[in-house]
């Protein structure tokens, strides 16, 4: 594996040599913040998108921005990228204030879109020398292989785009943000739409620049891409952050230990959630079926027999704090 | 007005070179063959037929320098206005190139003289006009249909009325005044003096389609600006 690419090799891996000798047991504790919002606003005509936002990202840490459709996700990532002008707050990008200095903050960081943005008739190796002009990079052709190693798409170099699969095509937009070893990378919303095994790749990929100590900004809807990639989640809704931490910590401050399903129909899931309420318990839609979250308190009577008992799991707390079902 | 850093220009570029290569045939054929035919149809039909010299000129030769000038309208506008808008707002090519370092300012700039040295032969000055005035048009529709109001309305009555197939002041006189502010007339008319001998006007000539290529550059770059960036 000596010749492996380093997925990410920007100024960051000291970060990832101080993460190997243990320094630093919380990463938020006293690193710098890649990403600071302080009180950040947009709105779009009678529309606020983004209401007081606050959220700082440390170096060398994998955020995952989750929240509902429509809770302010892709309009802060558009902020950072200097494509949507804040109306009030502050924003600073790798200590750059935006949006005056966003072009320098652009020079360092890296974004991968939601949607596929490829120029689909140029090949693969075209692709990703066009950005790395884009981004000034000096060994074009050194940044080009690089990148079609990290997308291990070195046999596929000249073909077109439009001849690669869904998961190629995924694999070459993240590298394609990586062309020029940015110090961070903003994923919007990164394996949206995509089949299992496409996403199954993609992940292992984003957990290799999370082990190189990459600073990551994920935004996702997805309940489990959070829960395997990033070290913190911060919830948006409603154009703020409504809770942040550890996965582990956010699951046991806002659900508890254990989460019981009680499947059934209508008549009898309104008569379990009404008594598991009436016992001081929280309880959510999940489905087909009601969840009674944190049932390790529940007292005898408020669960009933038959119900599937679980681990307290991230996808509770998303639907208990934002009140939507999760994807 | 922000420093145009040539690098993310040339960058810019680089992608529409990177393209171009994959379609410039389809495009050489279409913007080839379009003035022959319509040398033929005009310049020897209507010549050989009905229409007598102008101005000394055999009609051909009227009608063919005006081709040459006129061309540039179908290879700058049209481009900007189709290309501009899919790239936009079906490929999001924009938002993966405002992501790097690269402002609206330099990434209009780009696209006018990339689209400008395509259609170079025609003239590069009225080109870059044309060109930012396809991007402006684009930054300001909401949908691609929108565009046959600018073909019908804007572009078609600038090719006719630019002197291509008729000289401009056989034109009642408000018809000739308006001419006047057609930039493709006075592109036609340089052409004509390259062919057949510059006067002392053509110099005022090159200074409106400098001013109309600069005051149209402006307008392109804030109306992408206003459709780019929330």
């Amino acid at each position: 594996m000596d010749d492996a690419p380093t997925l990410y090799a920007g100024p960051v891996t000291e970060l990832a040599a101080t993460r190997a000798a243990g320094a630093a047991a919380d990463r938020a504790d006293g690193r710098p913040a890649a990403i600071e919002l302080r009180g950040v606003v947009k709105r779009f005509g009678p529309i606020t998108a983004v209401d007081g936002l606050d959220l700082d990202v440390p170096e060398g840490i994998c955020l995952g921005l989750l929240g509902p459709n429509g809770a302010g996700k892709s309009t802060t990532m558009r902020m950072l990228t200097g494509q949507a002008i804040p109306d009030d707050g502050l924003i600073r990008v790798l200590g750059r204030t935006l949006p005056k200095e966003s072009k320098e903050a652009r020079a360092e960081m890296g974004v991968v879109p939601q949607l596929d943005n490829l120029d689909i008739d140029v090949t693969v190796e075209e692709n990703l020398a066009v950005f790395a002009r884009l981004y000034r990079v000096k060994d074009v052709k050194a940044a080009v292989e690089r990148c079609l190693a990290i997308a291990r798409l070195e046999d596929r170099r000249r073909d077109a785009v439009d001849k690669l699969s869904g998961g190629m095509r995924r694999r070459l937009l993240l590298a394609r943000g990586l062309v020029h070893r940015p110090r961070l990378l903003l994923l919007d919303e990164p394996t949206v739409g995509l089949d299992p095994q496409v996403r199954t790749e993609m992940w292992s990929l984003i957990d290799g620049l999370r082990e190189e100590g990459a600073t990551i900004l994920m935004s996702t809807h997805y309940i489990e891409e959070a829960e395997r990639l990033a070290d913190e989640v911060a919830l948006m809704a409603n154009g703020r952050v409504i809770a942040r931490g550890k996965p582990a910590e956010l699951v046991r401050e806002h659900a508890g230990e254990r989460t019981a399903e009680v499947y059934g129909p209508p008549p009898r899931l309104e008569e379990v959630r009404a008594r598991a309420e009436g016992a001081g318990l929280r309880v959510r839609p999940a489905g087909p079926a009601v969840a009674i979250v944190g049932s390790e308190r529940a007292p005898d009577g408020a669960v009933p027999e038959g119900a599937i008992v679980r681990a307290a799991n991230l996808e509770d707390v998303f639907v208990l704090l934002t009140g939507e079902e999760a994807d | 007005m922000r420093r145009i850093e040539p690098a993310a220009v040339a960058g810019v570029m680089s992608r529409e070179v990177a393209n171009f290569r994959t379609f410039w045939k389809a495009t050489t054929f279409s913007s080839t063959l379009e003035p022959i035919v319509y040398l033929l149809a005009f310049g020897l039909g209507l010549g050989a037929t009905i229409v007598d010299d102008i101005d000394g000129l055999r009609y051909v030769e009227f009608v063919g320098t005006g081709m040459v000038a006129t061309a540039v309208i179908f290879s700058s506008a049209m481009p900007a206005m189709f290309g501009t808008f899919v790239k936009e707002r079906f490929q999001r090519t924009y938002d993966a190139i405002l992501a790097a370092p690269v402002d609206p300012e330099e990434l209009v700039t780009a696209e006018m003289l990339w689209i400008a040295i395509r259609a170079s032969v025609f003239g590069i000055i009225t080109a870059l006009g044309f060109a930012a005035f396809g991007i402006a048009v684009a930054a300001s529709v909401a949908k691609i249909d929108h565009f046959n109001y600018v073909t019908t309305l804007v572009i078609t009555p600038l090719f006719l009325v630019a002197g291509t197939f008729f000289p401009i002041d056989r034109l009642p006189e408000g018809f000739q005044w308006a001419a006047q502010l057609n930039p493709l007339h006075h592109l036609v008319e340089l052409v004509r003096g390259t062919a057949f001998g510059f006067e002392a006007v053509d110099l005022v000539r090159v200074a409106v389609l400098l001013a109309f290529s600069v005051a149209l550059w402006r307008v392109a770059v804030r109306r992408m600006e206003r459709r780019l960036i929330d």
